[in-house]
């Protein structure tokens, strides 16, 4: 073996390396998460690297000592209308934004891409105003209305990124068959823009779902919570009891689906995430 | 409306073709532009409303003696709620040491977090940049931490670093490192580290991916010239790599800077009303809901929109660098 070999060997070896740590680093919370809601009762409080037992008692535990279905169908329904309103008024206004030249334009895409840098907290005392005096206290309503904040100038401003790109002579040819702005973008573009909306669809229902200083500021009682709320308000007798078995089972069911999300999509999840931030 | 047809007429002409007539084409350009408007408005009206409106609402507040139990007997008192001279003593948002202290850790947090997670960042972008199997599968891993609620990694993490039962204390008493269990997220001089290191794992992935967008756009004829120098890699990526995808990195800190100065939700749960990790938004929003002082806690608030309305305007100077 010359030396040359055995230097590209030993990198071989290196990259391979830090590739395991890369994983493991990455995917160890989450799998020690779901080894810890499997075990109950004083298995818990022994450390263990390995699976051993398999008792799903949390899982059930998680459903009866609170309203976590409740929570469960909170967020899908407040994230899944987010959404769907986002991406409404997110196309619309892409279109005139991308394929449109008019005075003040500019000014739009940076207005926008600044309220996407808002602190939420800077909006906090004047959404609750806004939201007690549209009677949307304590009401998923309220809290759909106030995550338009994140999402709709996210979902404008990737989906203008898009709309910009394709090519020209599509439209053209609708505007020479004398199709109006709103016949091209249903028939012409949206057959097109199929993978952005499943991008930017994906992202602002991750950012929905996630979402905790509004659903935990707008909500009062435990049966309208979403679940991050939910989960970070589990507590046990005492604050030193923490019923960590429970916390682990709801923090699995939560998560899955956006890990099953993301294994599905992530070359459209990755797209979506450096149109947003690289090209912007 | 109308008057925006001459600025629009050189695009629309080529767009047109030559076989349109003018009359027709101005006619054309301006039933487009009201379009536009047509489309834009509903989304404007909504911006407006869940952003623009709550906003002001907020900075007018902070004027005010707003109380939460009871917002429309409001009273105008000027800058008090900011700095007031009252019998001798400074009052107010800018004289409370409390203030000046979330002030320290939040940018405490983001200059030591947002470093980190650049380093980690390349590597991990430099990994996923080199060729090997299963390369797909590792993008996979690395995305996971990214899509874990926020809420969730911090509950995580917090049993990951309980102070009796945790597997942290484990593994490095296991390893050596430490002799006894360390209270990850209750000793004063732990909590910031704990809230840094989940706070690196979860959004390194982000800045990965941002900088491996970036390396796989580079040309590869400047790395084949070096190859053919035989220049040691190392010397490669200081001086042809970290040049070239420096505006890159640079739009991905000021991102993660501008949400590391917002951050309120890891840090409300993984470590509470820890004194050594209350940061801008948390004092903000106890003021606003624990101790129903609106008033006060919108000037709290005001004043953090304003720092990072600075680092927008940082950032849009640098994204418009490499735009044009």
């Amino acid at each position: 073996m010359t030396k040359k070999h055995f230097k590209r060997l030993m990198g071989q070896v290196g990259l391979y390396f830090l590739v395991v740590v890369i994983i493991v680093y990455s995917v160890f919370p989450f799998y020690y998460a779901i080894l810890s809601s499997l075990k109950t009762g004083a298995e818990l409080f022994r450390v263990d690297y390995f699976p051993f037992s398999w008792n799903f008692g949390n899982y059930v535990s998680v459903f009866r000592e609170q309203p976590f279905a409740r929570n469960l169908g909170n967020s899908i329904l407040v994230s899944f209308a987010v959404v769907v309103l986002s991406l409404f008024f997110g196309v619309t206004a892409a279109f005139a934004l991308g394929r449109v030249q008019f005075r003040g334009r500019g000014v739009l895409l940076l207005t926008i891409l600044g309220v996407s840098m808002f602190p939420q907290v800077a909006v906090l005392s004047g959404m609750f105003e806004l939201i007690r005096a549209m009677n949307l206290y304590n009401n998923l309503l309220g809290l759909i209305f106030a995550y338009m904040i994140f999402t709709l100038p996210f979902t404008v401003w990737v989906l203008t990124t898009f709309m910009r790109d394709l090519p020209k002579e599509l439209e053209e040819a609708a505007v020479m068959d004398g199709a109006s702005p709103w016949v091209i973008i249903t028939q012409v573009f949206m057959p097109l823009m199929w993978p952005a909306l499943v991008t930017t669809g994906l992202l602002a229902f991750i950012a929905a779902w996630n979402e905790f200083l509004f659903a935990l500021t707008f909500t009062l009682t435990n049966e309208m919570r979403t679940v991050p709320v939910a989960i970070a308000l589990i507590s046990g007798a005492s604050q030193f009891e923490l019923p960590w078995g429970n916390i682990m089972a709801a923090s699995v069911i939560v998560t899955v689906p956006l890990v099953i999300l993301v294994l599905i999509f992530q070359r459209r999840i990755v797209s979506g995430l450096t149109a947003g931030a690289v090209k912007g | 409306m109308a008057t925006t047809d001459t600025t629009t007429a050189p695009v629309e002409a080529t767009a047109m073709g030559a076989a349109t007539t003018k009359p027709q084409r101005s006619h054309l350009t301006r039933t487009r532009v009201r379009a536009a408007w047509m489309f834009l408005i509903p989304m404007l009206i909504v911006l407006a409303m869940v952003a623009g409106w709550p906003l002001l609402r907020t900075i007018w507040f902070s004027f005010t003696d707003a109380n939460l139990s009871d917002l429309g007997s409001a009273q105008f008192i000027g800058f008090a709620n900011y700095l007031e001279y009252y019998e001798g003593e400074w009052y107010g948002v800018l004289a409370d040491g409390d203030w000046w202290n979330a002030v320290y850790n939040t940018l405490y947090f983001s200059v030591i977090s947002v470093s980190l997670e650049v380093i980690f960042g390349l590597v991990v972008a430099l990994v996923l940049n080199a060729s090997f199997k299963g390369r797909s599968l590792v993008r996979a891993a690395v995305l996971i931490p990214w899509a874990i609620p926020t809420i969730v990694s911090a509950r995580m993490w917090g049993w990951m670093m309980n102070d009796q039962y945790g597997i942290l204390n484990d593994m490095l008493m296991r390893i050596g490192l430490i002799s006894e269990p360390l209270a990850w997220t209750a000793n004063p001089d732990l909590v910031m580290i704990s809230v840094v290191m989940v706070d690196v794992w979860k959004t390194t992935p982000f800045m990965a991916l941002l900088v491996l967008a970036a390396l796989q756009m580079l040309p590869g004829d400047c790395y084949e010239a070096s190859r053919v120098d035989g220049i040691h890699p190392v010397k490669v990526f200081f001086k042809v790599t970290l040049p070239l995808i420096r505006p890159a990195l640079m739009v991905a800190v000021i991102f993660r800077l501008l949400d590391a100065l917002r951050i309120f939700d890891l840090i409300y749960v993984l470590t509470s009303n820890s004194k050594d990790t209350i940061t801008m938004s948390i004092y903000a929003r106890q003021q606003l809901v624990d101790f129903q002082n609106v008033g006060y806690g919108s000037a709290a608030s005001t004043l953090l929109f304003f720092m990072v309305a600075l680092c927008t305007v940082l950032y849009i100077t640098f994204g418009k660098v490499r735009f044009e």
